[in-house]
């Protein structure tokens, strides 16, 4: 596309062309308009003057006669800037007057109506064909009476009208080219700079940014957005190229311990029982692996459920109880202890109940995992309540916590904060989590239990969930 | 023995799975499609259906509503790969008895599958007590002995207990154990039932000279009297 099919294109050089339509259009109708009611005025001036001229005349005519009348024809046509006058008898030959030559038609009317018509007249250059505005009146006697007014005057403010009209299209024209040109211009270079921009953001630069003028116009606003639009692309790239990156480790590690295994067993296994032992071994390596990508797939399949699936009503207060009971002694065994902060109360939540306790135990997993104290042993707190009408679980531990800025990204896949990646887990958990949160309408969110790391997330509550009502039919039920 | 039969279309994986099977010196037939499977599920007997949930010609779930119908009640274990988290309830509401989901471990399939097959059937007698060596459970007045020795439990280890013994000389495995004592269905990452087993074990077995609960490497737990 050459330079000038670009501009031709541009929306500001149809706006220019609309605009000088418009602008067109309104000043023809404005100067028609005033020309139309100029001459209008005009004319009723000439009607009137012309009246008056022959009022004057006639009374003259009454007084003095004809003669009285010849002679103040022949007065009043030697005034500068006189009107058209002539007197003629009843066989149609002018007695007096300022006019030489007039077609004959216009005498045999009579009506006393004003009308326009061609005239000669002797000036100073000779004989010049005029137009003019003429009423004609007969006087007793048979004798008529044209007086009028030259049009000359009028045609010489059309001629002014139609030359301010000419003067004022162009100087329209340039104006909206100029500003055409100039808009077009500024536009085009903006444009040029974030398709420019663009264009290497396309090529893989995701750290171009568009340039934003300051100045709060439209394309500022446009480019801000653009750019905070980049900014999260380059932060799910990153996230991506993360998740790529920490897959291709976590899976690479027990494959290369899995071939290890077996290239060993198959070089220095002996007996029968030396290579069921290998293989044994590469089983429950491969166990692992299908852990992690059952762990994937589970997140998947969490974030793709449909969040307004049938739940049904769950007491979470005794499921949180229950993964109390399961993992207590887990603490137990090392030297730690669970501690539970249930309410007396059952507390009904919407939720799917595998989900949650899967949930839960994650939390309580990571916290064994990662939530040891420097010193002094590990105590997790497993808590439900409700908070802001909705049900809350969280899992607490006397850890080393997580720094506030880490606390976001935490809970993305494969995130580990050691970087070594040497601790157990696969990054998993969290995320697991988190898509079980967002499918019950909620959220996990990070907290600081000072010391340590607090883990909660949130559940829609049943509607029937009355407290009271509840009561009988939880101590009723079998405990733990 | 057992006899069984296998309704999977993936006929690698079917292959596999009755080779498996037979030679462990159980019976296998196999069907490709659903049409097949419910023919040969209702023309001979079977003491358990393996039935896959994405079938030709008639889905998983539909032969087993189908043999329900029939008034045929033997045990089936659903295979699925669809993996949806309701699966389960769906396939169990269907008439299914358990559920697996792909990709499974042979171990943990044969478990589930001795531990349909030596269900108590429906309506018969109730069993009150189990024994396994000198080790007796009686579930009516919930106490455990050993020898001439009581052994208390704490309720969830009588539960336990209660299960292994239930199914004992089978192999139980740890997910069976979490869905059956605790009632959950998830995924433990630790070896949280491997800490409720080795306490279980510290009651029952520490002061006795025979183990009877056995870590069955790969596969889970048994009780089991060596002697037998």
């Amino acid at each position: 596309m050459t330079r000038l099919t670009r501009i031709l294109r541009t929306t500001a050089f149809k706006l220019a062309l609309l605009y000088i339509a418009v602008f067109t259009g309104l000043s023809g109708f404005l100067l028609l308009y005033i020309s139309q009611s100029t001459r209008q005025l005009m004319d009723t001036q000439v009607s009137q003057t012309v009246d008056a001229e022959i009022s004057g005349l006639v009374e003259e005519y009454v007084r003095g006669g004809i003669r009285a009348v010849a002679e103040s024809i022949d007065r009043r046509s030697r005034r500068p800037d006189a009107s058209l006058y002539l007197l003629m008898d009843f066989s149609g030959n002018t007695i007096v007057g300022n006019i030489s030559r007039l077609p004959t038609v216009v005498l045999d009317e009579t009506d006393g109506g004003l009308r326009r018509m061609r005239y000669s007249r002797v000036d100073a250059t000779g004989e010049v064909e005029r137009e003019a505005l003429v009423r004609i009146f007969d006087l007793r006697g048979g004798f008529r009476l044209l007086v009028g007014r030259d049009l000359g005057e009028q045609s010489r403010f059309s001629t002014i009208l139609a030359g301010a009209l000419r003067l004022w299209l162009a100087a329209v024209i340039i104006m909206a080219a100029a500003t055409w040109f100039f808009v077009s211009r500024r536009v085009m270079k903006r444009i040029d700079a974030i398709a420019a921009t663009s264009q290497t953001i396309m090529h893989g630069n995701l750290s171009g940014r568009l340039p934003v003028a300051g100045n709060g116009d439209e394309f500022d606003r446009l480019a801000t957005n653009l750019n905070e639009m980049l900014e999260r692309i380059e932060l799910l790239m990153q996230g991506m190229k993360d998740v790529t990156d920490n897959i291709a480790h976590d899976l690479k590690t027990p494959l290369t311990r899995l071939r290890t295994r077996v290239e060993n067993a198959l070089r220095e296994a002996k007996t029968t029982e030396d290579y069921r032992e290998a293989l044994l071994s590469t089983i429950e390596e491969s166990e692992q692996l299908i852990r992690i990508f059952d762990a994937l797939l589970r997140i998947a399949r969490v974030e793709a459920m449909a969040p307004d699936a049938d739940m049904p009503e769950t007491d979470i207060a005794r499921l949180a109880a229950e993964m109390a009971d399961l993992y207590g002694p887990v603490l137990e065994d090392e030297d730690g202890e669970l501690v539970t902060i249930l309410p007396d109360q059952p507390i009904m939540a919407l939720c799917n109940r595998d989900l949650v306790a899967q949930g839960l135990v994650n939390l309580i997993e990571n916290s064994l995992k990662y939530g040891r104290p420097a010193e002094g042993p590990l105590v997790i707190t497993v808590r439900a309540g409700t908070e802001n009408g909705r049900a809350v679980l969280s899992v607490a531990d006397n850890g080393l916590g997580i720094a506030e800025e880490d606390r976001d990204r935490v809970s993305g896949r494969f995130v580990r904060l050691d970087a070594s990646r040497t601790r157990p887990g696969y990054g998993l958990g969290l995320s697991l989590v988190k898509a079980i949160a967002r499918l019950h309408g909620g959220n996990l969110v990070l907290k600081d239990a000072a010391p340590g790391l607090m883990a909660c997330f949130d559940l829609k509550r049943a509607e029937t969930s009355g407290g009271n009502t509840d009561d009988g039919q939880a101590s009723d039920r079998k405990p733990g | 023995m057992l006899r069984i039969l296998i309704i999977e279309d993936d006929a690698e994986a079917s292959a596999y799975l009755a080779k498996g099977l037979k030679e462990l010196g159980h019976l296998a037939d196999q069907a490709a499609d659903g049409d097949t499977g419910l023919h040969m599920a209702q023309s001979a007997s079977y003491d358990v259906l393996i039935v896959d949930r994405m079938l030709p010609k008639r889905d998983g779930l539909s032969v087993i509503e189908a043999l329900r119908k029939a008034g045929d009640q033997t045990p089936v274990l659903i295979l699925s790969a669809l993996g949806q988290v309701d699966d389960r309830v769906m396939g169990l509401k269907a008439g299914g008895d358990d559920y697996l989901p792909k990709p499974y471990a042979f171990t943990e399939l044969l478990a589930r599958i001795e531990a349909l097959a030596r269900r108590p059937k429906a309506g018969g007698e109730v069993v009150t007590s189990y024994r396994v060596g000198d080790l007796e459970l009686d579930r009516l007045t919930h106490t455990c002995r050993r020898g001439d020795q009581d052994i208390p439990l704490q309720p969830r280890e009588f539960r336990l207990l209660e299960y292994l013994m239930q199914h004992a000389g089978q192999v139980v495995t740890r997910t069976m154990l979490l869905e059956n004592v605790w009632e959950y269905h998830f995924d433990p990452q630790t070896n949280v039932i491997d800490v409720h087993i080795s306490r279980l074990r510290s009651k029952i077995d520490k002061d006795f000279d025979k183990p009877l609960l056995h870590t069955i490497r790969g596969a889970g737990y048994t009780v089991r009297d060596t002697s037998d």
